[in-house]
């Protein structure tokens, strides 16, 4: 561990669900300040391990400490934390400002001290008005304010959410998104935030930590999980990505050689030394394979026919058929693409140190 | 709501039936069946208390039941019993309907039944049952004279005891469904969501999860106590003389005085007594609460200055118990941090408070199955095993069969005709918005609400004078008005769950409304339409009160058969009928269990 003291210190965490494993020995830590987000399909334990950091469910095996202190089997009230849900859980039997006073008086905070932090509290989420409402009276924007302003009020340890902009619509979303952000940096508070919605994670979070089948599959900034996923999971998770199945040939220079059947041979970089066995997939982003004039040149080089042609704003996707079988999706702005039409052939490339090789586990599994 | 039309041509269709028509149709015979067999009998009965001997206007019965001072104190004997009753009813329902709450799957199966055998469980049989346990002879007693622990049998009922075992036994199950509604609705996150802000347990409870249920804490103790008051049966059969009910002196004045007159005069005052209390409840909790669930209590009541007071009170209250609680958990534990499995020791609470009320619930009825074998010529406990004699005595008797065969086709025709009076106006209620809608709601429910003693003997009054007194038909008609309500009820809740998106999609596929109906609608609610005509027949059935009178003497239903036995004597012949009526009712609820279950396409249950 670092000097820092971590505010969240997660090892070896596991809890099963009859035969079901829901978390398999998760180790994370969580510095002061962080934004971190757990980012996975249904089913990936993501929100088992909020929920295990909240003290809503026990873990079979592991430790959890927050704030230095062990708290694994500590009771969620004794946690100093502060939780947004899914669905808000807003007392629908206390007005607004009964809901936001509640932390604090559970933290024994006089009666003096809570009206001007819940006043603080409802400036910051911008709904200064609405304190003597019930909570059913506001729309689901507002609500997830309250519920917002209900978890930081009491200036928690880490604020946990659970994918709490799951019930808003896109544009209401993304406006949240940047709201909680501000909150988070005017108020410091670290975040452990769960969501499935991979946008939504890069948009907020200084780091995201992708979860699968229970495990952490991978942890690290947005650019670099997205730029540099270590395994296909990631890849294929985040973004849209073009996965060509293919074997390893050769090795010559750092750069292994592939085979890509129907295509021909591409070269890629030899990044960490995890690639065994000869099947594999070979990834590359839309928006990493160039459309080469006569005289450019890349390390990699195929000749493709336009089979689509679709402009969503201001990028355009061409689908290339290269080979006999496989597509490759392509994007550029929109504007450097005018005059490509459906059926035209083109020259694209890449050079060798943009895209990946992944051990292919499923083909392996068949 | 969105209509469709089917248009042959361009042109609107020619309607000959406008479509108003339609809702006359839905509505109109039950409107009318109703208002002629329950609201101008009651309406009658009442206005006679105003009448005296020469049908002229007089006070004269008011003036006696103010100067009498018995009928002052059976009234205060009724609220007392009606009160203590609905304070051990909410208490023991409270766990049972949380456990249910929070159980799911088979689990939550077994244990509905249980709430439900009981619940449908014919009061007769189970108030024999109480005295099989707890008569002088009955089983507690032999038990304990056999362990030494007393000298000679306890008296356990006959007295005010007896009466409060016996309601609370009558009543909770519906307490513990009333419950069950609410606590259904609230969103268990809640509790946790506080826990996150750091309350502890009690403070869980008494200020985030109470106040919730409020609703249907209110409803309950409301429904319990209500019903409480215009009760009979079981004080008559399991009270002291003491123990009077105000509806025993309806009785009295009626079956044995023949004074019409003083009958209804009672017959205001429980009226009286119960305008009172729903006033005093309004005032507290508002009446909203009533059928109300956690969703509808969302909705922030207009605060009269009284409930104001009353929500400040209970706040107050619920801390300080909220504190309490929080105390009294942490010095039982003395802080054992790190433990592991924590929570399950209030788990260990919760199902052993459980446990004992379902025990209290389910396991008395079933006493009267050992004494119905016995081979001595009374009851005994432990009884001589193994005799038929009784039940033989039962099916070679023309009078226990006679009453057996016409309770079971009242209960078929009144289920039948109400069915057909019921259904299309439950459809008109659920589809339709027409400004007499609340009213015809008030009207078809009503008669689940009034107590059975003024329907009965409105009924008997006005079938007096028309002469249909004393026949099967009148039992048939009155049955009829009482399980109305209850069809209503229950096809309304089936109509309501179903998505009519269906009926419209059927519809785009080119099907006529009879085609939709039958092919799309009616197999989806066929089961449910089912369980509540099984209901229905369980309530005429069971039914005691209205056949005690309307049968005028001169033929016998076979609840009115076991009441008047069990008053007379307790006989090993009544446990005999007992277990048969317990075994065919059991099967009766089992199977239109099964079929609810079965229908329960939209849980995506099997």
């Amino acid at each position: 561990m670092k000097e820092r003291i971590n505010k969240l210190a997660i090892r070896g965490l596991t809890k099963r669900y009859g035969s079901a494993t829901a978390l398999s020995h998760v180790d994370l830590d969580l510095a002061d300040g962080e934004f971190l987000t757990m980012l996975g399909p249904s089913g990936s334990g993501k929100t088992t391990l909020l929920w295990a950091v909240a003290g809503l469910n026990q873990p079979d095996d592991g430790k959890i400490w927050i704030d230095g202190r062990e708290a694994t089997y500590l009771p969620a009230s004794g946690r100093d934390i502060g939780m947004v849900f899914q669905n808000y859980a807003l007392f629908p039997h206390m007005t607004v400002a009964e809901n936001i006073s509640f932390p604090l008086e559970m933290r024994k905070m006089l009666a003096g001290e809570r009206l001007p932090a819940i006043r603080r509290a409802l400036e910051m989420v911008k709904l200064e008005h609405v304190g003597d409402r019930y909570c059913n009276q506001l729309s689901g924007g507002q609500q997830q304010r309250i519920a917002l302003a209900r978890a930081f009020v009491a200036n928690p340890s880490i604020v946990l959410m659970d994918e709490p902009l799951g019930a808003l619509d896109k544009k209401l979303r993304d406006h949240l998104q940047l709201e909680i952000k501000r909150l988070h940096a005017q108020l410091g508070m670290t975040v452990l935030y769960v969501t499935h919605d991979q946008e939504e994670a890069m948009v907020m979070s200084d780091r995201i930590c992708l979860m699968n089948r229970g495990r952490i599959e991978q942890i690290g900034a947005p650019d670099e999980l997205y730029f540099r996923p270590k395994s296909l999971f990631a890849a294929d998770f985040l973004g849209e990505s073009n996965l060509i199945s293919g074997r390893i040939i050769a090795e010559e220079a750092g750069c292994l050689v592939l085979e890509l059947p129907g295509i021909g041979t591409i070269r890629s970089r030899r990044t960490s030394a995890d690639v065994h066995g000869p099947e594999v997939v070979h990834f590359t982003r839309p928006e990493s394979i160039e459309i080469l004039s006569e005289a450019e040149t890349r390390a990699n080089q195929l000749r493709g026919q336009v089979t689509e042609v679709v402009v969503s704003g201001a990028i355009t996707k061409l689908f290339m058929r290269v080979g006999e079988t496989s597509t490759l999706q392509i994007s550029q702005l929109t504007r450097g693409l005018q005059g490509v039409c459906k059926g035209e052939l083109l020259t694209i490339g890449w050079d060798d140190d943009v895209g990946r090789v992944f051990f292919d586990d499923k083909r392996e599994a068949a | 709501m969105a209509r469709v039309d089917f248009v042959a041509g361009t042109a609107p269709p020619l309607r000959i039936w406008p479509t108003w028509n339609k809702l006359y149709w839905q509505t109109g015979p039950v409107a009318v069946f109703l208002l002629s067999l329950f609201v101008i009998p009651v309406v009658m009965l009442l206005g006679l208390s105003f009448l005296d001997d020469r049908s002229l206007p007089s006070l004269e019965h008011y003036q006696r039941l103010i100067e009498v001072p018995l009928y002052g104190k059976v009234l205060l004997t009724t609220i007392k019993v009606a009160f203590y009753t609905t304070l051990l009813c909410v208490v023991g329902a409270y766990p049972v309907a949380y456990l249910l709450s929070i159980s799911r799957g088979s689990t939550r199966n077994w244990l509905i039944i249980l709430v439900l055998m009981p619940f449908w469980t014919s009061f007769l049989v189970r108030a024999f049952a109480w005295i099989v346990l707890l008569g002088r002879k009955g089983a507690v007693n032999q038990i304990l004279l056999a362990m030494g622990i007393v000298d000679a049998p306890l008296q356990l009922i006959y007295n005010f005891a007896g009466v409060m075992i016996g309601m609370t036994h009558a009543l909770m199950p519906l307490a513990i469904l009333t419950l069950l509604a609410v606590m259904e609705g609230i969103d268990p996150n809640l509790p946790k969501a506080a826990a996150t802000m750091g309350a502890k347990g009690g403070t869980r409870f008494w200020r985030i999860y109470f106040p919730l249920t409020m609703p249907g804490v209110a409803s309950a103790a409301l429904l319990v106590f209500i019903t409480s008051l215009g009760f009979f049966i079981t004080p008559a059969l399991l009270g002291g003389p003491h123990d009077t009910m105000i509806v025993q002196l309806i009785i009295f004045q009626i079956r044995e005085v023949l004074n019409w007159q003083f009958a209804g005069a009672i017959g205001v005052l429980l009226v009286i007594t119960f305008m009172a209390i729903f006033l005093v409840y309004d005032r507290i909790f508002g009446l909203s609460v009533i059928g109300g669930s956690a969703q509808q209590a969302r909705v922030p009541a207009k605060r009269s200055s009284i409930r104001g007071w009353a929500v400040l009170a209970g706040n107050a209250i619920t801390s300080v118990l909220a504190n309490l609680t929080d105390a009294a958990i942490y010095a039982l534990t003395i802080l054992k941090q790190g433990e592991k499995n924590r929570g399950r020791r209030t788990r260990i609470g919760l199902y052993a408070a459980c446990t004992f009320v379902l025990a209290f619930l389910a396991l008395p009825t079933l006493f009267v199955l050992p004494v119905s074998f016995t081979s001595e010529a009374f009851l005994t406990w432990p009884p001589k095993l193994f005799s038929l004699q009784w039940y033989q005595l039962v099916l070679d008797s023309p009078v226990w069969l006679g009453a057996a065969a016409r309770s079971f086709m009242v209960a078929l025709v009144a289920a039948t005709i109400a069915m057909l009076f019921a259904v299309p106006c439950a459809f008109a209620l659920a589809r339709d918005n027409f400004a007499a809608k609340p009213a015809l709601f008030g009207l078809v429910v009503a008669p689940m609400i009034v107590p059975n003693i003024f329907i009965a003997v409105g009924l008997f009054f006005l079938f007096s004078r028309i002469g249909i007194a004393g026949t099967t038909f009148a039992v048939v008609l009155g049955h009829t008005v009482i399980v109305i309500p209850y069809i209503v009820i229950t096809v309304l809740a089936v109509i309501k769950g179903y998505d009519r998106n269906l009926d419209y999609a059927a519809a785009t596929m080119g099907a006529s409304g009879m085609q939709t109906f039958h092919r799309v609608t009616f197999p989806l609610i066929r089961s449910g339409i089912i369980a509540s005509f099984m209901f229905a027949f369980i309530i005429s059935f069971d039914e005691l009160t209205i056949a005690l009178f309307v049968t005028g003497g001169r033929i016998t239903t076979l609840p009115k058969l076991m009441y008047e036995d069990a008053l007379l004597s307790v006989s090993p012949r009544l446990a005999a009928v007992a277990s048969l009526l317990l075994v065919f009712m059991s099967i009766i609820i089992v199977v239109s269990e099964l079929i609810r279950r079965k229908g329960g396409y939209r849980h995506g249950q099997n």
